[in-house]
């Protein structure tokens, strides 16, 4: 026990400042988080789905929780549930094998929810692109709110499209569009 | 040039790799006696898969690579038109997979094989279409369509009931599917269903130019990009004849070691928490995260992609950035050593790790596990040991051993290779040769051959690869490690507790990616 604490004293404390909010609208911390309590009424509850990612954005999304970027001390924790999450970061090329539980757990995650495709692939198909077994960028099965590029994109990118969305908020809407449920592009022969 | 193995009667064609891989050909009648010949020589089967070459005027060609004392062996089997293969699962049982995975992209059966279920086929494509063939055209689109119900081996019993988890995890983990039979919190049996993130890649591969798909062979399994990507350019290297410059070769295992030893600093923080030791995970995250900036810093890259590419590497950090690199060494090595004396003392923790998921050194064996999982169940196998190639034929490595197969076996694993890799990087840092970075790879003007083999951090890591004339990619095999892995975990968790699973399930982590494709 002695070896732990003395452990914890010598590292102090790490965490850095978060990043602001882009340029554009850069609106401080706290505002940020009065923003978050109003929409959501809550801290921020993230569902994490990788729908076919090659699990590097998975690495970095697991980076946000490390002491250097102290997710929770901003009130946003990732949650076990979609029923219990506020927000469904996404990652990868929705494999064709994942549409069916993404579009699952979309539907199981209460109003107003949030999307956020996370990584090239998500926002683009990345080096995967579209094919028999993959159905390219999130946005093309559910609707996407905020996209964050990058393979993977760094933390800090991750935190800051994380804000990015929170602020946006979204009019909520009751059904999946009737794009999510059309035919599947025809992948390029 | 001709080689011949110990314990394996088969004159084999060298092939100008880095590491010893030859290859044969065999008729049906020897395809099974050479399996035999391998498992009683001690060997292990590294991959399985098939190809196409109905294009070059050849038919579908079924492939097994091998491990023997004196190196790779790739045998080949021309295959009659749907005759199929003789089924290996008898001799080697990790073979099973291998042969419904390629059955179902490919279409050859494995013939008298025990289970024929579709394996990363969900039923979502066409019947009778498959995807690696040379001939198949994009499948039509089918939106509404479900996975099929995958038909679980069922246990009946008093009391037994089933736990369905999955795909989607409650974590920030890959997809896939875990059926456990349990009664009251004891698991009597865990069966996978995996296949979700199945997002066709070695077809992928095909479509790609040979220079440029290295990217693609980097995101096999993100946590092994350097692995991978290195594996993909040995093999592209070995069928052009590409000499790549010894700097290169030493910035490659620089970075190699470095990927090592980050997945081992984020495993050892994520399994003191799922024994609910959430100081290891602050400590150890806080260490990975110094250790990717750096990364960063003297690669471009917080996980290192594609600084592997053919012909060497794209980058060449300066002096002062090497010894930042290996000063950095000394300051994690005396935080791994604090830590693991505080794992080690720790009563809590030691009651779960020891003796929980175990794989005996026996059973290991005849699963063939391998890897780092393996080297924890005293097999003895390491390809930067077995066979060293440069540099690793200078650095001396020492393979890090465990015999309990326990939960604790893989953390001690994972300590004694940090800090094995901490020595490699300082001498890496502080010996790498002067020169070039880069060689210029000209693609061969005729059908060629190549072949990779890394020992990536979670086990060996094996790219076969074939071109046409015209220097395209007919085929591109990747295979990873968690392949024979995932069947053994299966066996680890019998007799467990539920609650164990996690813990169980992190001391393996195995990629869900790099088996899906």
């Amino acid at each position: 026990m002695l070896k732990i604490l003395r452990q914890i004293a010598r590292t102090g404390i790490v965490t850095e400042p978060p990043p602001q909010a882009p340029a554009a609208d850069d609106a401080p911390l706290q505002r940020i988080q009065r923003e978050l309590l109003d929409i959501l009424g809550q801290a921020l509850a993230i569902r994490q789905v990788d729908a076919g990612s090659c699990n590097g954005c998975e690495l970095e999304i697991h980076a946000l929780g490390n002491p250097y970027y102290n997710l929770e001390g901003l009130g946003i924790r990732f949650v076990a549930s979609p029923r219990h999450a506020d927000l469904l970061l996404v990652t990868g090329p929705v494999s064709r094998h994942m549409r069916e539980a993404l579009l699952r757990t979309y539907e199981a995650t209460p109003e107003p929810r949030l999307v956020v495709a996370v990584g090239d692939c998500a926002c683009s198909g990345g080096v995967f692109g579209e094919n028999y077994a993959s159905c390219g960028r999130v946005a093309n099965v559910l609707p996407v709110d905020v996209e964050i590029t990058g393979c993977p994109p760094e933390p800090v990118e991750l935190l800051r499209g994380i804000l990015r969305a929170v602020q946006r908020g979204r009019k909520p809407s009751t059904t999946i569009p009737a794009h999510a449920t059309a035919p599947l592009p025809t992948p390029p022969a | 040039m001709a080689m011949r193995f110990s314990g394996l009667d088969l004159d084999l064609d060298a092939l100008p790799a880095e590491l010893p891989i030859g290859r044969a050909c065999v008729d049906a009648g020897s395809w099974s006696a050479c399996a035999r010949a391998v498992a009683a020589a001690g060997g292990r089967l590294v991959s399985m898969w098939g190809s196409d070459r109905h294009d070059a005027g050849s038919g579908f060609v079924a492939h097994a690579a091998y491990a023997l004392l004196d190196g790779l062996a790739w045998v080949e089997l021309v295959l009659d038109e749907d005759a199929g293969w003789p089924d290996l699962a008898g001799t080697f049982p990790n073979a099973a997979r291998l042969q419904r995975a390629t059955a179902d992209l490919l279409g050859i059966a494995a013939r008298g094989a025990r289970d024929t279920r579709p394996w990363l086929d969900h039923g979502l494509w066409p019947a009778g279409w498959h995807p690696l063939r040379h001939d198949a055209v994009p499948a039509p689109a089918a939106p509404d369509k479900l996975p099929d119900d995958y038909p679980f081996v069922r246990v009946d019993g008093d009391g037994v009931h089933e736990i369905a988890v999955g795909p989607v995890h409650a974590g920030i983990i890959e997809p896939g599917h875990f059926r456990f039979s349990v009664v009251g919190e004891k698991v009597l049996r865990l069966e996978e269903h995996l296949g979700y993130v199945h997002k066709g890649i070695e077809r992928r591969f095909t479509e790609l130019p040979a220079l440029e798909a290295f990217r693609l062979a980097g995101r096999v399994s993100g946590d092994s990009t350097v692995a991978y990507a290195w594996a993909y350019c040995m093999a592209l290297e070995s069928a052009g004849g590409c000499q790549v410059p010894a700097r290169a070769r030493w910035m490659r295992a620089l970075m190699l070691e470095r990927e090592r030893i980050a997945n081992h600093l984020g495993d050892l923080g994520a399994l003191g928490n799922d024994a609910a030791l959430a100081f290891a995970l602050a400590q150890f995250s806080r260490l990975r995260e110094d250790w990717q900036r750096a990364s960063k810093t003297a690669f471009g890259h917080r996980l290192m992609m594609d600084g592997v590419v053919p012909g060497g590497v794209a980058v060449d950090p300066d002096a002062a950035v090497l010894d930042a690199l290996a000063r950095q060494c000394d300051a994690i090595e005396t935080e791994l050593r604090t830590l693991r004396a505080v794992f080690d003392e720790h009563a809590g923790l030691q009651d779960r790790f020891i003796g929980t998921g175990r794989v005996t050194p026996a059973l290991a064996a005849q699963l063939g596990l391998t890897g780092l999982a393996g080297r924890a169940s005293a097999l003895c196998a390491d390809l930067r040991c077995d066979y060293p190639w440069a540099p690793f034929d200078q650095l001396q490595v020492t393979m890090a051993t465990q015999r309990n197969g326990d939960v604790a076996a893989r953390v001690a694993v994972r300590f004694d290779e940090v800090l094995e890799s901490l020595r490699l990087i300082r001498r890496l840092c502080t010996g790498l040769p002067s020169g070039a970075v880069r060689a210029d790879l000209r693609l061969p003007s005729r059908e060629a051959i190549g072949a990779g083999w890394v020992e990536g951090w979670r086990g060996e890591i094996f790219v076969a690869l074939e071109l046409d004339a015209a220097g395209r990619i007919r085929r591109c095999h990747a295979h990873d490690p968690s392949w024979h892995n995932w069947p053994v975990l299966e066996h680890a968790v019998i007799g467990n507790i539920v609650p164990d699973f996690p813990l169980i399930n992190k001391s393996f982590n195995l990629s869900y990616s790099g088996h899906d494709l």
